[in-house]
């Protein structure tokens, strides 16, 4: 390199060495992300359950969500409005459809805190509300509806039907069908897989938890997986109206 | 022209990846036109899982962003800094392992997405082993590049160089740190992070692809082919300095607008509207410094077709890049997220300022890799008007849907009441996600012309020998 003529300040100095612009550009490139990344981790008001425990479920990670007893009967130990729980076996592998099918590029999973969204959605979603979601699934387009909260609002019958054929009960609807959701099952080994890496990134499932899928996904089809993760969406937590949540 | 090019430089890698960069353009714009015309006519699905929304929406967008934009960078980057360093690249085989390696991950892309094999985050969908593929690839990339420019035989290093620098070492951090997940089979994982962190995460990853990717890669782009097509020097190299240096520190900070009023904290949303409306100033720096290099030869752009994309391609930069501060804007954003807007704000950017200066750049680059015209200059002024046409009767057609829809939303009756159903605003769509599907078709059509004249110059090239002719040609 010819450096004919001694280097006049920092920019023209960082032009004639490679090394020294690298290193620049490096540190320079770094800071946004460190400031607005790094505090979401450890600052206390960012997940809502730190100031209102009882947006948790209190038997989380100590007592299976359902457990499995002789002769295989279920026996929930939680029921909706109990607090936040990692997904069952069954509504994980739903989860995991709703993401295989890119669910996500048309519908939301975040309320936000305006009244149209109150009377058609229901509640603002809380962050807590998603801390056991790997990924989030809060989306950034609606061409259908949000469905933080759809649990609970149509009935199993109505989420199947829909899902067969969306058209037949919403006609202007520009969904796609999903009827090979009805002709594949979820393997409940490849949930358990699932679950057990979970786990490892901090999803506090039990033993039993895991033990319990074949159970849950005995006879059960991707339809009925899909289903029964819509209807547990909002179900978790029953907030209360008198509460500010959110400053 | 000169003589010895072909023996200093490598080409034949730029070649090969500018030739790719079309087809690609074409692939991804015709999964677009078709996903577009999904959403007017739905039936189109077809029942077939490959072929539903949610899944070839995710292809549309990595094959516009990776195997388009990705090959155009490549194919610019290899080639600035070869020109700008007077020196071959530091490694022919790392060069070709590149671009295989590239594609071989566009292919994968192709293969898993529609098999709905995903991470179910937006832009990067593509799982955990196709990911290690990228971020080797990627460093390679980079690599090659950084070493040319350490073994460069000019003083300085040119400010092109300096944009190609700050995407590759951007990439790389967004890259690792947003596909942090744990395996839980060979084409299954799960993001590390949840919820609200994995949320700020992904758009820190989402709008840096678009800022850095998609910006100031395409900026580098921009700053040598603007001035060597117009054959003036930069207009300013002061303003090209606070442009790099605002742009670099400047938009990692943008990403927390994607999620005003949601569960993320305030102090993060609103950290990012401020410092994106602050990035106008470097963006309008930026798009001026490009334009007025055309200061005092304005004439030219009535001739000169392939100026005319570059000079288009820094009028949609500036408007994107005023729209996007206004849309972080926290009660326009409450009206825009969601929407339509929003797409057709990413297509303004896309479609006007990213292919538009890429294309302009390619039809520069086809006259100087092949030693011959162009098959037709008419067939590029034609692909001009179809690229400009195009592009705003989308992006009318989704300001139209798009604010229709979220006022839709927010309307409420005499008696207190949500004026409208959801569904009704989801049929009040259908003509504009109709006229979409016609601009997205314009588009294409004129990819299309494009690729062809593109190989009929290969073609002419070949059949009269001149690339042979300045290979075998001594300085």
């Amino acid at each position: 390199m010819a450096e004919n003529t001694p280097p006049k300040g920092l920019q023209d100095r960082l032009e004639r060495n490679i090394w020294a612009l690298l290193i620049m550009v490096a540190i320079v490139l770094s800071v946004g992300g460190l400031v607005e990344i790094v505090p979401l981790f450890y600052l206390k008001n960012t997940m809502e359950h730190n100031r209102y425990p009882e947006i948790v479920w209190s038997k989380v990670g100590q007592e299976p969500i359902v457990a499995v007893g002789e002769a295989g009967a279920l026996k929930a130990n939680w029921k909706p409005g109990d607090g936040m729980r990692p997904y069952t076996a069954l509504e994980l592998a739903g989860r995991d459809i709703y993401t295989r099918e890119g669910c996500y590029t048309c519908h939301s999973q975040m309320i936000r805190p305006f009244r149209d969204e109150k009377e058609r959605y229901g509640h603002y979603s809380l962050a807590s509300e998603s801390m056991f979601d790997h990924p989030f699934q809060w989306g950034s387009k609606r061409t259908g509806p949000d469905l933080a909260r759809v649990g609970g609002k149509y009935s199993d019958e109505w989420q199947r039907a829909h899902l067969r054929r969306p058209q037949a009960l919403v006609p202007e609807s520009v969904m796609p069908a999903y009827p090979w959701l009805d002709k594949a099952s979820p393997d409940p080994e490849t949930m358990q897989a699932h679950m057990r890496g979970l786990r490892t990134i901090g999803v506090p499932y039990t033993d039993a938890d895991i033990q319990a899928a074949p159970a849950l996904l005995q006879g059960k089809t991707e339809m009925d997986a899909v289903v029964a993760y819509l209807q547990v969406l909002g179900t978790m937590v029953k907030l209360d109206e008198s509460k500010v949540y959110r400053d | 022209m000169e003589t010895g090019l072909e023996q200093k430089y490598n080409f034949d890698v730029v070649r090969w990846f500018t030739v790719m960069a079309v087809v690609y353009l074409v692939v991804g714009a015709a999964v677009g036109v078709y996903i577009a015309a999904e959403l007017a006519w739905p039936f189109l699905n077809f029942d077939i899982p490959y072929l539903t929304f949610g899944r070839l929406r995710p292809l549309h967008t990595n094959a516009v962003i990776f195997a388009f934009g990705g090959c155009a960078l490549m194919a610019t980057a290899f080639y600035t800094v070869q020109r700008t360093c007077g020196v071959r690249l530091w490694s022919d085989k790392l060069a070709w392992f590149v671009f295989w390696g590239w594609n071989l991950i566009i292919v994968s892309a192709v293969i898993t997405l529609p098999l709905g094999l995903t991470e179910g985050k937006e832009y990067a969908e593509l799982e955990w082993p196709i990911d290690i593929l990228i971020a080797v690839v990627w460093l390679a990339f980079s690599f090659n590049f950084i070493m040319t420019l350490a073994i460069r035989k000019t003083s300085h290093i040119y400010v092109s160089n300096w944009f190609y620098l700050g995407m590759m070492v951007m990439i790389t951090y967004l890259h690792v740190v947003n596909s942090l997940a744990i395996p839980v089979g060979l084409f299954k994982s799960y993001s590390l992070f949840s919820g609200t962190q994995d949320a700020m995460i992904q758009w820190w990853w989402g709008h840096n692809a678009v800022g850095f990717y998609l910006t100031a890669g395409f900026l580098g782009m921009m700053y040598y082919f603007v001035p060597k097509q117009a054959n003036r020097p930069v207009y300013s190299y002061r303003l090209s300095v606070i442009h790099f240096w605002a742009l670099m520190f400047g938009y990692v900070w943008l990403g927390a607008h994607h999620l005003q009023y949601t569960a993320l904290p305030d102090w993060t949303g609103s950290l990012g509207a401020a410092v994106s409306i602050a990035m106008i100033i470097p963006s309008w720096g930026g798009a001026v410094n490009g334009m007025m290099t055309l200061s005092g030869a304005w004439d030219k752009l009535r001739t000169d077709y392939v100026l005319r994309f570059l000079i288009v391609a820094l009028a949609f930069y500036a408007m994107s890049t005023f729209e996007g501060p206004v849309m972080s804007l926290k009660t326009v954003n409450a009206l825009s997220h969601y929407t339509d807007w929003t797409v057709g704000h990413v297509h303004s950017g896309a479609l006007g300022w990213v292919a538009g200066v890429a294309i302009g750049s390619i039809y520069h680059l086809m006259t100087r890799l092949w030693h011959t015209e162009m098959f037709s200059e008419k067939l590029v002024n034609f692909h001009f008007w179809t690229l400009t046409i195009g592009t705003v009767v989308y992006i009318v057609a989704m300001w139209v849907s798009g604010i229709m829809q979220g006022l839709m939303w927010r309307a409420f009756d005499e008696y207190g009441n949500l004026a409208y159903t959801f569904v009704e605003t989801v049929d009040a769509m259908h003509p504009y996600y109709a006229m979409r599907t016609v601009g997205g078709g314009i588009f294409l059509f004129g990819a299309i012309i494009m690729l062809f004249n593109v190989l009929m110059t290969v073609s002419k090239s070949v059949s009269s020998g001149s690339l042979q002719k300045a290979r075998l040609a001594t300085a």
